[in-house]
């Protein structure tokens, strides 16, 4: 008995170590921000440096708020980030359930063009999107942080698939049912695909929140930015490189992500994991 | 309550013609059930008639008026699928309550047909329960009751009992049956098992390659087919076929026919041979039995005291053989050669 017990624990130890590896890679960052924010300027910069903070400093959150238009930041963040969700969802439904149900002349070449934008970095489009929406004169608005993000190809990819899989009697029916295109696609197909599109939405919902790139080069105005430009500035304020402050607003922007992922974990699993009723 | 005539009905697809200038009539209030082999066209028809699969060319009338240019939804009819078809993100009542909102029936009266119809199919404790939660049975009913529910001219089932297991099979087919002479609607039924279009229909439709080998009551299908597939296709096992050896003639005799015996007996058509394989269903036994000329036949008895490598004697009625010309057609007795065939056979006897 007792061998045979030790024989599963020495088996098993090469898979516990790998995973706690893993779990550690994923973690140490998180912790690390964390961490740091609460230490003090000596604190974070001393070498060797320090696991766990001498003295949990919770003004460096405050310090990290006032030292600019933090609410300004907020605001913007929220606004281009929830109409980026709402905007793609208005364009990606339609066009994801257009790929999936209808053949039509060009259907391929127009969705080998959203595969296309799909694969795209933001880098090679900057300048070009920045000179047409300078002609356009939107760069005193949200708007450059919002209208390049209006279609997203992999949400219309990932819902494409979705409505692929339905099976072509539930649309029988709904038609037999008397229903219209619009209502298969919010009332049968749309409840069908909840996971992908839930998990389209977090995608989105990350990455316009934590994106740095895109409005560091569209915005030129304080009024403008989202938190990720701003906690940035932080670095620059006095000189030197206050890494608590830093932490302390990076550990701001992270936690409505870890909320939201606290609530939707469970479907976004599903959407990977998705089966029919046979 | 309807009547649907199919006229010169052809239907292709792409390149590949599946039912070419057919004509059918189904009978207003009737339970015909179209059978046949897989691919053999039955529920393309179905779904001509559903509006879900329209004919490439002809006519689809429905109460003698052309529904081929009505959308699915606006025909009046139901249908019934082989998986069932059930929304899955709805609950047992918005399933059976969609098409009656779709079709702006107030809210009251929703209610009370939903009320009707599930206690009718035993759904009543289960309408606020999303379809996973269901057993393949209860789905099934649940597909039924949003097919009532509509009150449809016609309703149209698609192989509807082939995912459930044996015993409630033939519990859904009784149920099926009551269903409609309730309703007293008109039905539709696809499947390609024979026993359930036997026991179920008014009147069988069979098909084969998209061409209807005859249309009868079960009774006169089983009892005086037209052809040969129709007596193959027809009764488990199918009927034997055998060489008469001039003019490429057949003759056939059903297995259950045959009578078996260990003495040398008297009948029209007398043949000895061996028994190689037997099965024991219960009331009947089924045999194999090898001719003398290496050729297989079966035989279905009441009897189950023969066994294997037991040699027997087998006679057949003169009336229960049936005789195929060379292109597969029945030569009935009106027909010309009908005697002497026969009588051929009896010749041949040993």
């Amino acid at each position: 008995m007792n061998n045979k017990k030790a024989l599963r624990i020495v088996k098993k130890t090469p898979e516990y170590l790998l995973k706690t590896l893993v779990i550690l890679v994923f973690i140490f960052p998180f912790y690390w921000m964390l961490s740091t924010a609460f230490k003090t300027y000596a604190e974070a910069i001393a070498t060797p440096p320090t696991l766990w903070p001498a003295d949990l400093i919770i003004e460096n959150f405050a310090k990290a708020w006032n030292s600019g238009p933090f609410l300004t930041y907020t605001k913007n963040s929220v606004i281009v980030t929830l109409s980026v969700i709402v905007i793609q969802y208005i364009i990606m439904v339609p066009a994801a359930y257009g790929f999936a149900r209808f053949n039509f002349r060009g259907k391929n070449l127009l969705f080998a063009i959203v595969l296309i934008a799909f694969m795209m970095p933001g880098q090679i489009v900057f300048i070009p999107v920045y000179l047409m929406l300078a002609k356009w004169d939107l760069l005193k608005t949200l708007l450059p942080q919002i209208l390049p993000f209006a279609a997203n190809a992999f949400g219309i990819f990932l819902l494409r698939q979705y409505f692929m899989q339905v099976p072509e009697e539930i649309i029988e029916a709904a038609k037999l049912d008397n229903a219209k295109e619009h209502q298969i696609m919010f009332k049968i197909m749309m409840p069908m695909a909840k996971s992908a599109m839930m998990t389209v939405a977090l995608f989105s919902f990350i990455s316009r929140w934590n994106d740095y790139f895109w409005p560091l080069v569209m915005t030129n105005d304080e009024s403008l930015r989202p938190l990720t430009v701003g906690i940035a500035m932080l670095k620059d304020a006095e000189g030197i490189v206050n890494w608590h402050v830093i932490m302390a607003g990076n550990t701001i922007l992270v936690i409505p992500i870890i909320l939201i992922y606290i609530f939707a974990s469970r479907q976004i699993v599903k959407a990977f994991v998705y089966s029919g009723i046979k | 309550m309807a009547r649907i005539e199919i006229k010169n009905v052809t239907k292709c697809f792409e390149k590949n013609t599946i039912i070419s200038n057919l004509n059918l009539t189904i009978e207003d209030g009737k339970f015909t059930v179209l059978v046949g082999p897989s691919g053999c066209g039955k529920t393309t028809i179905l779904r001509m008639i559903a509006g879900i699969g329209p004919q490439t060319s002809g006519q689809v009338l429905i109460d003698g008026e052309d529904v081929s240019d009505i959308e699915a939804g606006k025909r009046g009819v139901a249908m019934v699928f082989q998986n069932y078809a059930i929304y899955p993100t709805m609950s047992v009542r918005e399933n059976i309550e969609f098409g009656l909102k779709n079709n702006k029936v107030p809210k009251a009266e929703r209610e009370r047909r939903i009320n009707e119809v599930s206690e009718a199919v035993g759904l009543s404790d289960y309408l606020d329960r999303k379809p996973s939660t269901l057993s393949g049975g209860q789905r099934q009913r649940v597909a039924l009751a949003r097919a009532m529910v509509k009150q449809p001219k016609v309703f149209l089932m698609d192989e509807p009992l082939s995912n459930l297991d044996a015993k409630l099979r033939v519990q859904m087919r009784v149920e099926l049956i009551e269903i409609h002479k309730r309703l007293g609607t008109t039905f539709v039924y696809v499947t390609h098992d024979q026993v359930e279009a036997m026991s179920m229909a008014d009147k069988i439709v069979l098909l084969n390659n998209g061409i209807i080998q005859q249309e009868a009551s079960p009774a006169d299908i089983y009892r005086d087919p037209n052809n040969m597939f129709t007596a193959q296709f027809i009764g488990t096992p199918p009927m034997n076929i055998l060489d008469l050896g001039c003019d490429g003639v057949r003759f056939g005799f059903r297995p259950e026919k045959v009578s078996l015996s260990l003495k040398p007996v008297e009948g029209s058509y007398k043949f000895e041979a061996d028994i190689v394989t037997r099965e024991m269903l219960g009331s009947e036994t089924i045999y194999s039995l090898r001719m003398s000329d290496g050729k297989t036949v079966m035989a279905k008895s009441s009897k189950d005291d023969f066994f294997m490598g037991n040699h027997v004697y087998a006679s057949v009625e003169r009336e229960n053989i049936y005789l195929f010309a060379e292109d597969e057609q029945r030569i009935r007795a009106e027909n010309e050669g009908y005697e002497k065939y026969l009588n051929m056979l009896g010749a041949s006897d040993k």
